[in-house]
């Protein structure tokens, strides 16, 4: 009866690597490149900019799953840094730096480093306290962008896109489409990556069993820790286009339910899956935009969808294909 | 001044009375079953509203917040039963989907029924008039709300340190394995620990609507501080909540009421004001992750195993 704290991830460790789902992430590829050409012709902007915010909620509880998931670090305050990241580059172009090559590192940067702070002062505490400790740090944030005047307050401030190379302008939804999915598909691959690399592999025995990790030798919290910056980063990537989609920035991209969206996304997409993230945004925001078109009660039918999710499904979406193994 | 200073504490008093109703209830869940709850401060909600409307058809303040408890009590036995139960062997991160979906489909069920405009419960005519002492005078309601919150809350620590029930909810919440093998019986004591948080939840929304009004976000707003209670406390211990519930209503309304004229000795002109607005708001998480720094299992932990 007791619940146990199973482990995440050890079951499946190269989820990309077989030839199955290299087929079929090439076919959602093309899928996806062809997708804005397709809405162009039938006249459908609304649609790519859907797509766009899809990708970049991907992003986000992608970054999450990476320390959530591989590294059992359930951080309760992600939007601390998708806000940062949003907030910093919409800061930037402010203050005339709209050139993404100077904008996107500088923000990044500011998110790298918020991120280490939160990350050594939030590693000492474990489970709960560790929820309740990173979901403080992200209120304290909240509730600077709402007291600074300066840049809006409550009401936020609008957003200055930023311009990439050869004259593309993130204005333009395609651009920003393609963007967003370039940067999505390379967060994932350096997520592949690194969870399949040593470097995933210690950060998954310092979840499982910290003292058995340490007792090898292996320094948990600095592993933990770059995972946590790494995460941070990425999230912060995530803000800089979300903000550059909306043109608009404002103090409900740092606050806790933006958080609990993306943290109920990697749970219901799949815990330490690579594509957990991406499935599990999809199918939020699907469900929630295409329950909101038919009734002003969708709350009740996506929490009752969502029930039925967990109660049905072991392991989130992912969990629907690919065998279980040991 | 003076005066200024007795009403804050009380109001601060008042608060941390009232959170320790909703943060005991969460604290047990969490302790014995093991599964955290985010859909208590809904329960919370949702006995504010019965109230509310309890209110109306039976007349009597006293009977409609005690009926709004008892079926706000009996859902969260129905959400034992129906949900929670099937979730006690999966990982922790499903039980946290589960109950943010059953926040969703409660909360809009209450859209539903109450629409979302605040609803008004009123103060019962016998503590409408505020007290007066020679010059000060303070709200007899609220004044009720503290010797309440310390009647239940005595009660609730009698029930927990000298009962054999409350024996078998610390055995269970300190080594649910050898608990069980003593003979301590495992479904019956979910049930209950379910019933009697959400009995609690109800209680205190219930108990509040006259103050702040019943409206849609309460639970929400509560949830959240409730669990900042609970991490300063020690997850799992009822002295720990207690003892961070006063605490936490202490700095809130004192941070509230004096910080930003503090503020303004040191600092002046408006980005001081604004620095001491958002000061304020977040003074609670501040004190959080100060005790966490400093205690990184609260301040009062349980030892487990």
């Amino acid at each position: 009866m007791r619940p146990t704290n199973k482990p995440h991830g050890f079951d499946q460790p190269r989820s990309l690597g077989e030839p199955r789902a290299w087929v079929l992430g090439l076919f959602l590829g093309v899928l996806a490149l062809a997708y804005p050409l397709v809405m162009g012709a039938v006249d459908q902007p609304y649609f790519i900019t859907f797509a766009s915010r899809v990708f970049v909620f991907a992003l986000a509880a992608t970054s999450l799953n990476l320390i959530l998931g591989y590294g059992g670090m359930v951080s309760f305050g992600h939007a601390a840094f998708v806000g940062t990241g949003a907030y910093a580059t919409a800061i930037l172009a402010q203050a005339g730096w709209v050139s993404a090559w100077a904008n996107w590192p500088l923000a990044l940067g500011v998110c790298a480093l918020l991120a280490s702070v939160i990350g050594v002062l939030s590693l000492r505490t474990r489970g709960l306290y560790f929820i309740m400790i990173t979901l403080a740090f992200a209120q304290m944030l909240y509730y600077l962008a709402v007291s600074l005047r300066v840049y809006g307050g409550e009401d936020g401030m609008p957003v200055r896109r930023t311009l990439l190379p050869f004259g593309l302008e993130l204005r333009d939804e395609i651009v920003l489409y393609y963007t967003s999915l370039l940067v999505l598909a390379l967060a994932l691959l350096l997520t592949w990556r690194l969870v399949n690399a040593r470097f995933g592999w210690i950060l998954r025995a310092s979840s499982e069993n910290p003292t058995r990790a340490a007792s090898l030798g292996l320094p948990v919290f600095y592993y933990q820790l770059v995972a946590f910056v790494l995460a941070g980063t990425m999230g912060g990537m995530a803000g800089i286009l979300l903000a550059n989609l909306n043109g608009w920035v404002s103090p409900s991209f740092l606050s806790w339910h933006l958080s609990g969206q993306l943290m109920m996304m990697v749970i219901l997409g799949g815990v330490a899956r690579l594509w957990g993230g991406v499935l599990g945004a999809v199918a939020y925001l699907f469900l929630e935009t295409l329950l909101s078109e038919f009734t002003i009660h969708w709350q009740l039918f996506l929490g009752g969808l969502l029930l039925l999710a967990v109660l049905a499904v072991k392991k989130g979406l992912t969990g629907l294909w690919g065998k279980e193994r040991g | 001044m003076g005066f200024y200073l007795v009403e804050q504490i009380l109001n601060g008093l008042q608060l941390g009375f009232l959170l320790f109703l909703v943060a005991s209830g969460l604290t047990l869940v969490l302790g014995v079953a093991n599964v955290i709850n985010l859909a208590h401060g809904a329960f919370y909600m949702v006995g504010a509203y019965l109230a509310a409307a309890l209110v109306g058809l039976t007349g009597s303040f006293g009977l409609a917040i005690l009926l709004a408890a008892l079926a706000t009590s009996f859902l969260g036995l129905l959400a034992e039963a129906f949900l929670l139960r099937h979730l006690y062997n999966r990982d922790h991160l499903d039980q946290v989907l589960a109950t943010f979906a059953l926040m969703l489909v409660l909360s809009e069920l209450v859209r539903m029924t109450w629409g979302s405009q605040p609803v008004a419960l009123s103060v019962p005519a016998a503590l409408a008039q505020p007290l007066r002492l020679g010059e000060f005078s303070y709200s007899t309601y609220r004044l009720a709300l503290i010797a309440f919150g310390a009647g239940v809350s005595l009660g609730l620590f009698w029930l927990i340190f000298r009962t054999r029930l409350g024996m078998w909810l610390r055995a269970a919440a300190a080594n649910w394995e050898m608990a069980r093998c003593m003979g301590v019986p495992a479904g019956a004591l979910y049930k209950l620990t379910f019933a009697l948080g959400a009995f609690l939840a109800g209680l205190a929304g219930s108990l509040v609507g006259p103050i702040t009004a019943v409206h849609l976000g309460m639970g929400t707003d509560v949830l959240i501080l409730c669990f900042v209670i609970i991490v300063i406390g020690g997850v799992g211990s009822i002295k720990g909540a207690f003892v961070a519930a006063l605490l936490v209503g202490l700095v809130d309304n004192l941070g509230r009421a004096f910080l930003p004229s503090l503020f303004q000795l040191v600092l002046s002109g408006p980005v001081a004001a604004s620095l001491a607005s958002a000061l304020v708001s977040t003074l609670v998480y501040l004190f959080m992750a100060l005790v966490l720094v400093f205690r990184p299992e609260g301040l009062f932990p349980v030892r487990m195993r």
